[in-house]
C-alpha cells in the first residue's frame, strides 16, 4: 500500500514537472522578448516591416510565410497520405508488400531535416528553377514552393501513419456489413471507413500541420531567407521559424534579438491555438457508439 | 417441398490448406424458414457466408463447388450483384455508426451510388421499418444515430437495412444469439413473420429457437451435412446418430 502511494506520487511528480515546464517556457519568453513586447505590442503581428537596421519589426511577412508553406506542403501531401494509409489500412492488410511500405513511409519521418534541406538545396531547387524559368517568373529557384515542396514530404509519414492506425481500427463488422449490401470496396471507403475515421484522420493531418509549421532547419534552407512580404508561391520568404534560425546568430543589438525571441512567442502561441482548435474539431466530429 | 430457390452442389470451402465444409449438396425451399444447426465449429456459418460471397473477402478463404440461386451459379455472378440478391444480418447487431437511423435503412442505395427521389426513399425506408416491426418505435428518431437504440431495435434495424434492398434471400447468422430474451422473442415473432413472404436461412446454435420457427432444418457435424428435412421430423425422428446426440445435449 505505502509503495503504491510512492509509487503514484512519483506519477504526479513526473506529470507536474512537464506541466510547469511548459508554463516556464512560456513565461521565459515573455521575459526574453519583454523588450520588443513593450514597445511593439500586439502590432507585431500587424506590422509588415522589419527592417533590423532602422529598428523597426513586423512579423508579419513571416507569419503569411509560415501559414502559406505549411498550407501548400498539407495540400501536396495529402493526396499521397491518405493513399498510402487507406493501401494499407484496407487494401493489404499484411503481406511483404505492406511492410516494405510501411517501414517506408515510417523511415522518412526519421531522415534528419539538415539531410531533406541539402536534397531541396541540390535537387529540388534547380527544378523549380527551371519551372520558374519555363512560367517566366523571376527564377529564384528557393522560396515558398521549393519549402512547400520539401515540407510536403517531410510530413507524408506523419499524416499517413495515424490515418492508416485509424482506418485499420475501423470494426470489421460495420465492414462486412457493407459488403453484405453489395457495396464494392471503393464504395465502402467512402460511405463507411472515411466517415468513421474522419476525427482520426484529422488529427493526423493536424499533427502533420503543426510539424510543417514549426520545422527549420530544412526550411531555412531552401525558403531563399528574404524578409519581404511573400506575393507568389514563387517569392523567396522566411517562416517564423527560419527567420529566428536565419538571424540569431547575427542580432547584436538587444531590440532585434528581443524581437526575434517576440517571434517564437507568437510561434508559441500560434501553435497552441491550432492544437486547441484541432482538438474541438476532433471532438465534434468523433464518432459517439453507445455500448451495449 | 415446394420450389427450391437455392441449390448447393458438391460444396467445400475452408481457409488456407483446410476443408471446413466437405461435400456440401443442399437445396434450399423458397419462402421457408430452413434453419442450419449444429456444434460451434462445424462450419454452419461458414456456409451462409459462402451463399452471399462474403466468405472470400478473407484473404485466406478458399472454396469449391456450386451454388445455385434460381438455377444461376453465384460464383459466375459479380459478387455484388449476389450481395444485393441475398442480403445478411449478423450475429452481433451492427448498425453504420455514423449514420441515422433513416441513412441506415437506405444504406444499401446510398453505398451503392443509386440515387432515389425523397418520395422514393421515403417509402423504402417506411416499408423495410414496418416489415421489421420498427416503424413504430423509430418514426420520430429516424434522423438520430442508430446506436443509439436498444440492441434488439439495432438487430431490427440490420434487418430492415437488409430487406431494403428487397433480396430474394435473407441470411440470419445466429441473429438473437447478442440478446435478451425479450428482444430475442420479438425477432422470432419479426421471423415468422418475414418468412411468409421471403426465403430465409437461419443459422442458430438454440434447439428451441430452431424448433419454433423453421420449416425445415439441416444439421451439420464436422463440416458435414449430416442430415436434412423439415424441423419436425429433424427433431421427432433424427435419422443419424449424431443427429440425435446434439439434440439431447450430448456434445454443442
Amino acid at each position: 500500500m505505502k509503495t503504491d502511494r510512492i509509487f503514484r506520487a512519483v506519477l504526479y511528480a513526473g506529470g507536474a514537472f512537464v506541466a510547469l515546464l511548459v508554463l516556464l517556457a512560456f513565461l521565459s519568453l515573455c521575459h526574453a522578448s519583454w523588450l520588443s513586447l513593450k514597445k511593439f505590442g500586439i502590432k507585431f503581428i500587424l506590422s509588415r516591416e522589419w527592417d533590423p537596421v532602422n529598428e523597426k519589426f513586423g512579423a508579419l511577412p513571416f507569419i503569411v510565410g509560415t501559414f502559406m508553406t505549411s498550407i501548400i506542403a498539407l495540400i501536396i501531401s495529402l493526396p499521397f497520405s491518405i493513399s498510402i494509409a487507406l493501401l494499407l489500412g484496407v487494401y493489404l492488410r499484411e503481406g511483404f508488400i505492406k511492410k516494405v511500405l510501411t517501414y517506408a513511409t515510417d523511415l522518412l519521418a526519421g531522415i534528419p531535416s539538415i539531410i531533406y534541406g541539402f536534397w531541396g538545396l541540390f535537387f529540388l531547387v534547380p527544378l523549380v528553377r527551371k519551372l520558374e524559368m519555363k512560367l517566366g517568373v523571376l527564377p529564384y529557384g528557393v522560396g515558398i514552393l521549393t519549402a512547400s515542396i520539401v515540407l510536403a514530404i517531410m510530413i507524408v509519414p506523419y499524416t499517413s501513419s495515424i490515418a492508416r492506425e485509424v482506418i485499420s481500427m475501423v470494426p470489421g463488422d460495420i465492414i462486412e456489413a457493407g459488403f453484405s449490401l453489395g457495396a464494392t470496396t471503393r464504395e465502402i471507403i467512402f460511405g463507411i471507413i472515411l466517415p468513421y475515421a474522419r476525427s482520426g484522420i484529422f488529427a493526423g493531418i493536424l499533427l502533420a500541420f503543426g510539424r510543417a509549421f514549426g520545422e527549420t532547419m530544412a526550411v531555412t534552407m531552401v525558403i531563399g531567407n528574404s524578409n519581404c512580404m511573400p506575393k507568389s508561391i514563387f517569392c523567396p520568404a522566411n517562416t517564423m521559424a527560419s527567420v529566428i534560425a536565419n538571424e540569431f546568430t547575427e542580432a547584436t543589438k538587444d531590440i532585434h534579438l528581443s524581437s526575434l525571441i517576440y517571434i517564437g512567442l507568437w510561434l508559441f502561441l500560434f501553435t497552441f491555438a491550432i492544437n486547441l482548435l484541432g482538438n474541438l474539431v476532433i471532438k465534434k466530429f468523433r464518432v459517439e457508439v453507445k455500448n451495449e | 417441398m415446394g420450389d427450391k430457390i437455392l441449390k448447393i452442389e458438391n460444396f467445400y470451402a475452408g481457409y488456407g490448406h483446410t476443408w471446413v465444409l466437405r461435400n456440401i449438396n443442399l437445396e434450399i425451399p423458397e419462402k421457408k424458414l430452413t434453419a442450419i444447426m449444429g456444434p460451434s465449429g462445424c462450419g454452419k456459418s461458414t456456409l451462409i457466408r459462402c451463399i452471399n460471397r462474403i466468405h472470400e473477402l478473407n484473404p485466406e478463404a478458399i472454396y469449391r463447388g456450386h451454388i445455385y440461386l434460381n438455377g444461376k451459379d453465384i460464383y459466375k455472378m459479380h459478387p455484388t450483384i449476389v450481395r444485393r440478391k441475398i442480403g445478411m444480418v449478423f450475429q452481433k447487431p451492427n448498425p453504420f455508426p455514423t449514420m441515422s437511423v433513416y441513412e441506415n435503412v437506405i444504406a444499401g442505395y446510398i453505398l451503392n451510388g443509386i440515387k432515389l427521389k425523397k418520395e422514393e426513399k421515403d417509402k423504402i425506408v417506411e416499408d423495410a421499418l414496418k416489415k421489421a416491426f420498427l416503424w413504430n418505435e423509430v418514426k420520430d428518431v429516424l434522423h438520430r444515430k442508430g446506436t443509439f437504440l436498444s440492441g434488439g431495435q439495432q438487430q431490427r434495424l440490420c434487418i430492415a437495412r437488409a430487406l431494403a434492398m428487397k433480396p430474394e434471400i435473407l441470411l440470419l447468422d445466429e441473429p438473437t444469439s447478442a440478446l435478451d430474451p425479450k428482444a430475442t422473442s420479438r425477432i422470432e415473432e419479426l421471423i415468422v413473420e418475414l418468412k411468409k413472404t421471403i426465403t430465409i436461412v437461419m443459422v442458430t446454435h438454440n434447439i428451441a429457437q430452431a424448433v419454433r420457427v423453421s420449416d425445415y432444418t439441416a444439421f451439420i457435424y464436422l463440416g458435414e451435412l449430416v442430415e436434412f428435412g423439415p424441423t419436425e421430423k429433424v427433431f421427432a425422428a433424427p435419422e443419424r446418430k449424431e443427429t440425435e446426440e446434439y439434440l439431447v445435449g450430448k456434445f454443442g
